[in-house]
C-alpha cells in the first residue's frame, strides 16, 4: 500500500485517503459558453503526467492537492488548496 | 536402508529428538528439524510423489520450497509441501494426486497409453468440440489432474494481521544478507530486521561446501555477531512475499502475516539452481546438487550411493567434493563444456580417481523396471556449439542417483515486483538488475555475484548504498570488483532426445517437445508460450523452469536469450494459505445510542449505509409484511416513533454561513428566518441529484442540517472541499454521532408532544416548518415538525447521551394512544405514502431536479450554486423522462411488479419503476416510477413489464397518495 504525505498529518497510509478528482480549474459561469463549461464538467484528458488531484484525508477530514506523476506514481508534492506558493515560500 | 550418516557440522537435525510419523500408511521415524522430505530420504524412501499430468514417479529435485510433486495431505491440510514443512510427531501423511498410493498410482497408466495425445494444447483442440460433451471429458480430466481435494471442514482459524516498521529490511540470511544487516547495524540509530525462509540462517554458507568444513567458523560468527547486535531482528522460517508500493513487504510465517515496512530494502534472496534438461531427468534419485548439498549438512542424508555427477560449471565438482564427503560413490563426473578450466576443484576430483567427462552430456537416466528408481546413464559427447548430443559414441554407467548442476536463475520476484528494470549479463549467462527503484537494492547472487568473497563486499556495498539512501553520514564507498572465471550458468543446458521424457518443468510435466508445439502453433512469444504450454503457471511458478524455458525459446527462434525477456513477476512468491489473507470479518456498523432498546423490543436490523437500523419489530407468530403494515397503521391511525438518530446532522457557523449554504444547496438560505427549516437540495457540478434535507436556522450564524443517511458523509466531505475552494468564514462541525433522533408521528403525536413537554396549547407547540429549542426533563433538545412520514410529525434532536431516558418518556406519555415504534420498512411505506422521493433510492448517478420535478427548489436567481450553470444548459434541452406517483388498480391481483421493472411503450423503454409497496390504508398497489414526459399528468396511464413478462397497467396520480384517493 501507498504512503501519501497529507499537508496537516503528515506520511500515513493509502487507506486513509479517499481520491476526489482531477483539479479543474473553474471557468467564469457568467461568460463561458454551453460547450466550454461542458468541457469542464466532463472532460478529463486522463493522458499521463504530473497532475494536480484532489485528495482527502478521512480522519482528520482534511482536504488537499497533491501534484502526482500518474505515469509513475510518484506524488510529488502536496499542499493545502491555494496554498501552494506559500509552501515554496516556506521552503 | 537407512541413509542417514553421520552427525554433521552445524546440521539442523536434533538427533537426541526422534520423531515418529506416518507415509502411506507406513511407519517412519525422522528426527526433530528434519522436513518431512528429508526424513522420509533418511528411510530409504525415494518416491514421495506423483507428477500433475503423468503420474510419474517423483522424489527430490530442490529441496528448496519447489519441490511441487511432493505434496501431501494429512487429511486436514492440503498440499504439504515435504521439502520444506518440519516433520512433526504423529502426523499421518498421504501423497495427493494419487489413485491407489505413491507406489501404485492407478493414474500412472495414462503415461503409457495417452501420452501421445497430452501434448500441450491438446484438451483446448480435442474437447473443445462437439461443445456438449466437453463436460464429460472435464470430470474425466478434473478427476486425474490437480492437486489434492479442498477439506471443505477447515476450521477457522483466525490469523491477526501485524504491522512492523524497520530502517532496514534484508530478505535473505546468507553471507550476502548477513553482511549487508552487520555493516548497516553499525549505525545504532537504525532498526533492521532480516528474514529468510529457511529454519536457520546461513544460506549457501551452510551447504555449499565442497567436501571442506572450513568456512564453518565464519558461517558461527556471522550469525553469532548478527545475534549480538541489539538493532538486527533475525526472523527465520519466515518468507517476504511481495512487494508493494512505498516498500511494504508482507512477512509470511506459519502463524500469519506481518506487514513490513521499510524505509530501505535489501534483497539477498540467491538464486534458484536450474535443473539440466535431459531424457528422465525427473526420476527419483536424480536431483539439483545443491539438494544433494542440503540434504548432507542439513539433514545428515546421503542422497544415493553410487552416483554421477552432471555439471556445466564448477559448482558441479563442488557438489561431487560433498558427494565424496557423505560416502557416496561418485563414479563420473560429466561436464557438457569442453573447456573446463582446470581450476584447484577439477584437479582434486582427479586426484580421488574420478572420471571426469568434459564435452560430455547425460543423455538420459535409464529408468529401472518399475520406473521408480535410476538403474544408470547414458553418456555421450556434446558439441556446445550446435546445442547437439551425439548419442552414437554414447556408453553407459551404473548408478542410483545423478547430481545435476547446470546454473542458476537469479531468486528475483520481489525485485521484479518493485519494478527492477533487468539486463542480461552474456559473462554469467544471468539476468541482473540493471535499474533499481528508489531505495531497493540487491545484493549477493540475485546481483550476479557468485564468489563467496565478493557477496561479502557486496552485501557490504549494498548496506553502504542503503544508509546513503537513508541520509546516514560517514558511510564507506564499497567497490566490488567484477566477476571473475568461469559463467555460474551454462547457456544451453538442454540435451534433446528423439523419445523426449526431458522435462522443462516438473510442475506441470512439460517437455521440450512441448515448446517446439507451442511455437509451431505460433505461441513464441514468452508471455503466450507461458500460457499455452502452461509452463511456470505451477505452483513452484517457474522457480525452475522459466529460465530453460527462455533458453529454449531463444534458441528455438535464433534470438539472443534478453531478446526474449522474462515473464511477469507476481504475488506470492511461495503459494501463501488463504487463511493467513483472508480478514477477520470486522465490518464495524454505527449503532443508534439505544440499540439496546430496539434488541429487546424484537427489532429486526438492516444495514443502511454504515449503520445498523430496526427493519420492524417482530412479534412471535407475526408475519413480517403484516408487522410492517401495522407499525405504519399505527402511525396513519393514532401514533407511531422512529429511531432515527442515523440522519446526517451537520452545524455550519459563522458569519458567511448563510452564504456558504447558497453556495453548496439549491435554494436560498440568506432570507431563511431565525427558527424556521426549509428544504434543501444538494447537486454536483453536473446537475446530478447527490442528496437533499433539512435546513434549520437557529440563530443568525448558526444553520443545523439533516441530511440522508447513506449520503451524509460523502455531503459532508463535499461541503469541506467547496468552503477550502471558496475560504468562505464558516465552521463546519459533523454531529451527527452526538445527537439521536426521536421521531414521534401521527394524528396524536401532537398529545404525546405536550404530554412530554407540560405545554397546554398544542398549537403553540411547533408549528409546521418550525424548529425550536426547548428542554424536556432538563436535557436541552431541538424540536421540528417534519412531514415525512405523517402530516403531523416532531423530530426531537437530543444529546446521545440523553437519548434513553428521553426516548423511554415518549413511550411513556404516549402509551395512552397505543405508541409503538416502526422501523426503516414502514418508514419507506410510509413516506411513500406521503409521496416523498428518496434520494438514492427514487433517483439514480444520472437523475437530475427537473426529472423529479422539484423546480421549486431551484433559486436560479441566485448569483452562482453547485451545479447551476449546468442547470442553465439542462434547462434548454428536452427532458427524456419524468418521476411520478403512480397506482395499480384498485383490487390489482396479478404479477406484482417491483423495484425495477421497466416502464415500456410500444417496446421501448421508457422508465422503470424505483419504489412500488402495497399500501393497507390505501388498500393499492402504491409507487414512483420514471416515465415518459407526456405522461406526467394525473390520470396518464402507462405499462409496467413484470418478472414474468406480463404487462401491468399504472395510473399517474397526485401525491399524497392520501389525498389522491380520496380524488380518485
Amino acid at each position: 500500500m501507498k504512503l501519501l504525505e497529507c499537508p496537516m498529518n503528515g506520511v500515513r497510509p493509502l487507506s486513509e485517503f479517499l481520491y476526489g478528482g482531477v483539479y479543474r480549474e473553474m471557468p467564469n459561469h457568467e461568460t463561458v459558453t454551453d460547450k466550454e463549461w461542458a468541457a469542464y464538467v466532463h472532460y478529463r484528458d486522463n493522458a499521463p503526467g504530473v497532475k494536480k488531484e484532489w485528495w482527502y484525508h478521512g480522519p482528520s477530514g482534511t482536504w488537499f492537492i497533491a501534484e502526482r506523476n500518474t505515469l509513475t506514481d510518484e506524488v510529488q508534492k502536496t499542499y493545502p488548496f491555494n496554498q501552494a506558493d506559500d509552501m515554496e515560500l516556506e521552503k | 536402508m537407512s541413509m542417514r550418516i553421520d552427525k554433521q557440522a552445524c546440521e539442523w537435525i536434533e538427533r537426541d529428538k526422534p520423531v515418529s510419523f506416518t507415509f502411506e500408511s507406513k511407519e517412519f521415524i525422522g528426527y526433530e528439524g528434519d522436513t518431512i522430505t528429508s526424513a522420509l530420504l533418511a528411510a530409504g524412501e525415494k518416491v514421495l510423489g506423483r507428477s500433475f499430468k503423468y503420474h510419474r514417479a517423483r522424489g527430490v529435485l530442490s529441496l528448496a520450497n519447489h519441490d511441487i510433486n511432493v505434496m501431501l495431505t494429512d487429511g486436514e491440510d492440503t498440499n504439504i509441501r515435504g521439502d520444506v514443512v518440519a516433520v512433526k510427531a504423529g502426523m499421518s501423511l498421504k501423497a495427493v494426486n494419487t489413485m491407489g498410493g505413491v507406489k501404485k498410482d492407478n493414474l500412472r497408466f495414462i503415461e503409457m497409453f495417452l501420452s501421445p495425445f497430452l501434448v500441450v494444447g491438446f484438451y483446448y483442440k480435442a474437447f473443445f468440440r462437439p461443445r456438449f460433451m466437453f463436460p464429460f471429458w472435464e470430470k474425466i480430466i478434473r478427476r486425474g489432474a490437480g492437486l489434492g481435494a479442498v477439506n471443505f471442514n477447515y476450521p477457522r482459524i483466525p490469523k491477526p494481521k501485524l504491522n512492523e516498521h524497520y530502517d532496514l529490511l534484508v530478505v535473505g540470511a546468507g553471507p550476502s544478507g548477513l553482511v549487508a544487516a552487520l555493516a548497516a547495524s553499525l549505525d545504532s540509530e537504525l532498526k533492521i530486521l532480516i528474514v529468510d525462509e529457511n529454519q536457520q540462517a546461513g544460506g549457501s554458507l551452510g551447504y555449499d561446501r565442497a567436501g571442506d568444513d572450513s568456512k564453518i567458523p565464519q558461517l558461527k560468527e556471522l550469525i553469532a555477531e548478527v545475534d549480538k547486535a541489539v538493532n538486527i531482528t533475525l526472523r527465520v522460517n519466515a518468507y517476504a512475499s511481495s512487494y508493494y508500493a512505498d516498500h511494504l513487504i508482507p512477512i509470511v510465517e506459519k502463524g500469519g502475516i506481518t506487514k513490513v515496512r521499510a524505509k530501505s530494502l535489501i534483497v539477498a534472496t540467491g538464486a534458484f539452481e536450474q535443473p539440466p534438461v535431459f531424457r528422465n531427468n525427473d526420476l527419483p534419485g536424480v536431483m539439483n546438487g545443491s539438494a544433494a548439498q542440503r540434504m548432507i549438512y542439513r539433514y545428515g542424508v546421503k542422497p544415493f550411493n553410487n552416483g554421477v555427477v552432471f555439471t556445466a560449471n564448477d559448482h558441479g565438482y563442488r557438489v561431487a567434493l560433498d558427494l565424496i564427503q557423505a560416502g557416496t560413490l561418485v563414479k563420473a563426473v560429466v561436464d557438457l563444456r569442453k573447456s573446463n578450466s582446470s581450476n584447484d576443484l577439477t584437479k582434486d576430483i582427479m586426484n580421488k580417481g574420478i572420471s571426469v567427462y568434459t564435452g560430455h552430456c547425460v543423455y538420459e537416466a535409464i529408468e529401472s523396471t518399475d520406473k521408480m528408481s535410476v538403474k544408470g546413464v547414458v553418456i555421450c559427447p556434446f558439441d556446445e556449439a550446435a546445442n547437439k548430443a551425439e548419442p552414437e559414441k554414447s556408453f553407459t554407467i551404473e548408478c542410483d542417483g545423478i547430481a545435476m548442476s547446470a546454473g542458476w536463475a537469479a531468486a528475483a520476484a520481489l525485485l521484479y515486483q518493485s519494478g527492477m528494470k533487468v539486463k542480461y549479463d552474456n559473462s554469467i549467462e544471468q539476468f541482473i538488475p540493471d535499474l533499481l527503484p528508489q531505495g531497493v537494492f540487491a545484493a549477493g547472487k540475485v546481483n550476479g555475484i557468485f564468489d563467496l568473497e565478493q557477496r561479502i563486499s557486496d552485501g557490504a556495498r549494498a548496506a553502504a548504498e542503503a544508509m546513503h539512501y537513508l541520509g546516514r553520514d560517514n558511510i564507506p564507498n564499497i567497490a566490488v570488483q567484477d566477476p571473475h572465471g568461469e559463467s555460474p550458468s551454462h547457456r544451453y543446458p538442454i540435451v534433446s532426445h528423439p523419445k523426449g521424457r526431458n522435462f522443462v518443468d516438473f510442475d506441470e510435466d512439460i517437455q521440450v517437445k512441448d515448446f517446439i508445439h507451442a511455437a509451431k502453433e505460433g505461441f513464441d512469444n514468452i508471455e503466450l508460450m507461458k500460457r499455452f504450454t502452461t509452463v511456470g503457471m505451477g505452483p513452484s511458478q517457474g522457480k525452475h523452469s522459466n529460465m530453460n524455458a527462455i533458453r529454449i525459446l531463444a534458441n528455438i527462434r535464433g534470438l539472443a536469450v534478453e531478446k526474449i525477456g522474462s515473464t511477469t513477476s507476481r504475488p506470492f512468491f511461495h503459494p501463501t494459505p488463504i487463511g493467513h489473507l483472508g480478514g477477520r470479518n470486522f465490518h464495524p456498523k454505527r449503532q443508534s445510542a439505544i440499540q439496546q432498546w430496539h434488541k429487546d423490543a424484537g427489532a429486526v436490523f438492516v444495514d443502511v449505509g454504515t449503520w445498523s437500523r430496526p427493519a420492524y419489530y417482530a412479534k412471535p407468530a407475526e408475519e413480517q409484511e403484516n408487522l410492517i403494515q401495522q407499525e405504519a397503521m399505527s402511525v396513519h391511525q393514532s401514533v407511531g416513533i422512529i429511531d432515527g438518530s442515523s440522519l446526517g446532522k451537520i452545524e455550519v457557523c459563522g458569519p458567511d454561513a448563510a452564504q456558504f449554504l447558497e453556495l453548496f444547496f439549491t435554494d436560498k438560505f440568506a432570507d431563511q428566518k431565525v427558527g424556521k427549516t426549509r428544504y434543501a437540495l444538494s447537486i454536483d457540478e453536473s446537475a446530478v441529484i447527490s442528496d437533499d434535507g433539512l435546513v434549520s436556522r437557529i440563530s443568525t450564524e448558526l444553520f443545523y442540517i439533516t441530511i440522508g443517511t447513506s449520503n451524509a458523509a460523502m455531503v459532508y466531505r463535499e461541503m469541506q472541499r467547496w468552503l477550502q475552494i471558496r475560504q468562505l468564514d464558516v465552521g463546519l462541525i459533523n454531529v451527527t454521532g452526538s445527537y439521536g433522533i426521536i421521531n414521534i408521528a401521527g394524528p396524536k403525536s401532537t398529545e404525546v408532544m405536550r404530554h412530554l413537554t407540560d405545554q397546554a396549547e398544542s398549537s403553540a407547540l411547533v408549528a409546521i416548518d418550525e424548529v425550536r429549542e426547548m428542554i424536556i426533563s432538563d436535557v436541552p433538545v431541538r424540536v421540528m415538525r417534519v412531514t415525512f412520514v405523517a402530516e403531523t410529525a416532531y423530530e426531537i434532536h437530543v444529546p446521545a447521551d440523553s437519548m434513553l431516558s428521553i426516548w423511554n418518556q415518549v413511550i411513556e406519555s404516549g402509551s395512552a394512544y397505543g405508541i409503538r415504534p416502526f422501523g426503516t420498512d414502514a418508514q419507506r411505506l410510509l413516506r411513500l405514502e406521503m409521496g416523498h422521493y428518496l434520494p438514492g433510492y427514487d433517483t439514480d448517478g444520472l437523475t437530475t431536479p427537473y426529472e423529479l420535478g422539484c423546480d421549486y427548489a431551484l433559486a436560479m436567481d441566485k448569483v452562482f450554486f453547485v451545479g447551476q450553470r449546468s442547470l442553465k444548459i439542462l434547462a434548454k434541452k428536452p427532458l427524456l423522462k419524468r418521476l411520478v406517483p403512480f397506482m395499480l388498480a384498485d383490487g390489482f391481483s396479478s404479477q406484482m411488479p417491483k423495484d425495477c421493472n421497466l416502464v415500456i411503450d410500444a417496446g421501448e423503454i421508457k422508465g422503470r419503476v424505483t419504489s412500488i409497496s402495497f399500501s393497507r390504508m390505501l388498500n393499492r398497489v402504491i409507487g414512483f416510477a420514471y416515465v415518459d414526459p407526456t405522461k406526467v399528468d394525473a390520470g396518464s396511464e402507462f405499462e409496467i413489464k413484470t418478472d414474468n413478462g406480463s404487462m401491468v397497467n399504472a395510473s399517474v396520480v397526485k401525491t399524497p397518495f392520501l389525498n389522491s384517493n380520496k380524488a380518485l
